[in-house]
């Protein structure tokens, strides 16, 4: 651990932090249907999409309609980029030649794309055409942040109504998404990764002849317009195998900030716009400091897991202490053009994220580098969190967290000038514990069945540590991996893509009806008996709530994995 | 109902027209018109002929050059399509070990790299030398791991000492802007240049 690496770090969120409240208020008014310095260029465009689709833009949708509206988007969607790649070898762009996708791949990889996860049980330079790359993948990027936005937004109109049986329109919510945020964004942003290296190009895979005389074939492609909306979007499937470890996905340590900021921005901001529109910007940035606590905490437990390297090689004389000529620390995994801070940050923000990208393999963290991604997708990505999902599943957590603070003092719970009864507890308890039936159901499945240990690629708890993570990343709709186990088989593309459909679908739709249920109440005035959630007090409470939650129902498999594996490395115990 | 379905069917078409073919093509324009030799993977060409990315690394075993970090890609095996080869820094297959802490394979192959360098250099391993990358293409290594290798690669050049250390400091890159990432040695282009140094 570095003073540099402490000022990266520090930096990273002084930029995000400065981010938060300029990108808020242009959000809140871009959702608002307010003109914004874009609306001569895309007005038109966003009422010819209604006209085409025969929306009316100006018609409200209760909470049922608005979930069935998002589920039907998501079913064609899914639809066309399952065809799209099973008969990829026949459609244009496929310059390599890429073969048709398997049945069992492909329903996984567009069930993965359409709920945000981007996980990949595939090689994208070994797998996808560029079509596939572009016309399916990249569109999911920008749809599946889009209706998670648009879901959060709903969910805060829930809070910020009064009285009123409907939460908007979808159908708008998804268009102003995707064309007054996502993609001026996105344009910007490829065209920054580019000027750092990011390719981007139809062309062939380029041959080479090295210095020594080898031939080195090159794989490239339309890669920086995925990556930007791959960051932005919290999506994180890259457009190669390695992903953003690739010196072609993320090439410098500018490129590396960029895309770490991309990926934080709009869910930083979301918690800004949840402040304007219940009409107190402090009840979002209290959301806002319970986030930023959590991710430093995070970030500095794998700085110093990681720094502190791996006792095992140290015999071989092998020098892992960080000096200015080298970073040190286990570099098995890790760039030398990141180091130990920026994977760190990178790791963290992206499990804290539903992004999934990975700057380094986490699979080769040391077992307690490698708890926190896992304990970070396991409390429900909700710091910063998915574009979208990170906001709706913390302001579950604010009502578990009123809830408890209600029985404590023997009051009915109240937040944001909304009544927590009966419906809105039972229906947020079930959407938060979905989650771990989910990875837990799953990981035990895979763990007692012949198919599902034949994945395994590292033994000893390690191995059990790779089906959990798949499984909670799987169902996080993270994406990210422990990426040594094989995941490409019929048992594990099959059950990973129910976590993820679970994962997505199954926490929204009692969500959604939470946002029903508080919409139709009344806003109630602060009285001197509310419990203020804008202050220090309740940013703890909240904390608690969610380290509580995630500690009791996760231990005993962490101790499982990472804990056991710990001592279990420092006894110099291989396997 | 049949709204919301005519809705769905001609937002994922319009959607796909918008960000899956006009945003890529788009961009792909710009970048072409701009920006061409990085949208075209920031290749390397000598006399003619391609000799790789300055992004990419590639693999090094001669004791004339720099050696890059280990790698961990593979590729398919030609005699058995089921099976995978170890093939080191194959830029059409990217990846890491994949290999944690306690792994009998990670640190039998620590204790061989160290093995190997060894015999080289007896001093303290620069650990980015022995472990690999999570892309198997890192183009770089800490400048610890470059002076690690400086005298062989002048033995083996008949150089002086003192020259491959001006060469490897002028091909040393600090952070960006001072502050952000690492400091790192490009191994193809101080390689490159070392067979330049060698021509002169």
């Amino acid at each position: 651990m570095t003073v540099n690496g402490f000022l990266q770090i520090a930096l990273y969120f002084i930029i995000i932090a400065a981010l938060t409240k300029p990108l808020g208020s242009y959000m809140t008014r871009v959702f608002a249907g307010e003109r914004t310095f874009l609306s001569p260029l895309l007005l038109p465009l966003e009422n010819l999409f209604y006209r085409i689709s025969g929306v009316d833009p100006k018609r409200e949708q209760r909470w049922t309609i608005y979930v069935i509206a998002m589920l039907l988007f998501n079913f064609f969607g899914f639809l066309l980029l399952y065809v799209m790649e099973r008969f990829q070898a026949v459609l244009p762009l496929n310059p390599e030649g890429m073969s048709n996708v398997a049945p069992d791949l492909a329903f996984n990889t567009a069930v993965s794309f359409i709920t945000n996860t981007n996980w990949q049980a595939y090689g994208g330079e070994t797998t996808m055409s560029y079509l596939v790359q572009m016309a399916g993948l990249t569109v999911h990027n920008f749809v599946s942040a889009a209706t998670g936005i648009a879901l959060a937004l709903a969910f805060i109109r829930g809070f910020a109504r009064n009285s009123i049986d409907t939460l908007g329109n979808f159908w708008v919510d998804l268009t102003r998404c995707v064309l007054y945020i996502l993609l001026p964004i996105s344009i910007i942003a490829a065209l920054f990764l580019i000027w750092q290296g990011i390719p981007q190009n139809l062309g062939m895979t380029v041959d080479a002849t090295t210095l020594e005389g080898a031939k080195q074939s090159i794989a490239q492609g339309p890669v920086a317009s995925q990556i930007a909306i791959k960051m932005l979007g919290t999506n994180g499937g890259g457009f190669f195998n390695a992903n953003a470890s690739h010196p072609f996905e993320n090439p410098t340590a500018l490129s590396n900030l960029f895309q770490m900021i991309l990926m934080i921005a709009l869910s930083a901001a979301l918690t800004n716009v949840f402040g304007r529109m219940v009409g107190n910007q402090m009840q979002g940035w209290a959301l806002f400091g319970a986030m930023l606590i959590l991710s430093v905490v995070g970030v500095l437990f794998i700085y110093g897991a990681e720094s502190a390297g791996n006792p095992n090689i140290t015999a071989f004389g092998v020098n892992q202490a960080s000096s200015p000529l080298q970073t040190g620390g286990n570099m098995e995994g890790k760039e030398v053009r990141f180091g130990l801070a920026n994977t760190a940050l990178f790791a963290t923000l992206t499990t804290d994220a539903s992004c999934g990208a990975v700057n380094a393999m986490h699979d080769s963290f040391t077992p307690l580098g490698g708890l926190v991604p896992l304990f970070n997708i396991e409390l429900g990505e909700v710091i910063f969190g998915g574009v979208g999902s990170g906001l709706y599943g913390m302001l579950l957590f604010a009502i578990v967290a009123m809830f408890i603070a209600g029985l404590m003092v023997g009051r009915t719970p109240e937040y944001v000038g909304k009544k927590l009864e009966a419906q809105e507890v039972k229906m947020t308890m079930l959407a938060l514990l979905v989650l771990p039936l989910s990875n837990l159901g799953f990981t035990a499945l895979a763990t007692v069945l012949p198919a599902g240990l034949a994945g395994i690629a590292n033994n000893g708890p390690h191995g059990f540590t790779e089906i959990l993570y798949a499984f909670t990343s799987a169902t996080g709709n993270n994406g990210s991996a422990f990426a040594g186990i094989n995941a490409n088989t019929m048992f594990y593309n099959l059950t990973t893509a129910f976590a993820m459909l679970i994962g997505r679908f199954a926490m929204i739709i009692p969500m959604m009806a939470v946002a029903g249920s508080l919409a139709n109440k009344k806003l109630v005035p602060p009285s001197s008996g509310t419990f203020p959630t804008d202050n220090g007090l309740f940013v703890g409470l909240l904390i608690g709530v969610i380290l509580i939650v995630g500690g009791l129902t996760f231990f005993p498999v962490l101790a499982l994995g990472p804990i056991v594996e710990h001592t279990l490395m420092h006894a110099g115990t291989l396997f | 109902m049949v709204n919301q379905i005519r809705a769905a069917i001609v937002f994922v078409v319009l959607m796909t027209l918008l960000t899956g073919i006009l945003y890529p093509l788009a961009i792909t324009g710009i970048a072409q018109a701009l920006l061409p030799y990085q949208a075209n993977g920031s290749l390397i060409i000598q006399n003619g002929k391609i000799i790789g990315s300055s992004l990419i690394g590639q693999a090094f075993t001669s004791d004339k050059y720099f050696y890059g970090r280990p790698s961990a890609t593979t590729a398919t095996d030609p005699n058995d399509a089921t099976k995978t080869i170890s093939a080191p820094y194959n830029a059409a297959n990217s990846g890491g070990s994949n290999l944690g802490p306690t792994s009998q394979t990670l640190v039998d192959g620590i204790k061989g790299a160290a093995e190997k360098l060894h015999r080289d250099n007896s001093g303290p391993i620069p650990v980015d030398l022995v472990t690999a990358s999570g892309s198997g293409l890192d183009p770089d290594i800490t400048p610890a791991a470059a002076q690690f290798q400086i005298h062989r690669v002048a033995k083996a050049r008949n150089l002086t000492d003192q020259q491959v250390v001006t060469l490897v400091s002028r091909y040393t890159e600090s952070r960006a802007l001072g502050i952000f990432g690492e400091p790192v040695v490009n191994v193809l282009k101080l390689n490159m240049a070392l067979d330049n140094l060698n021509k002169q």
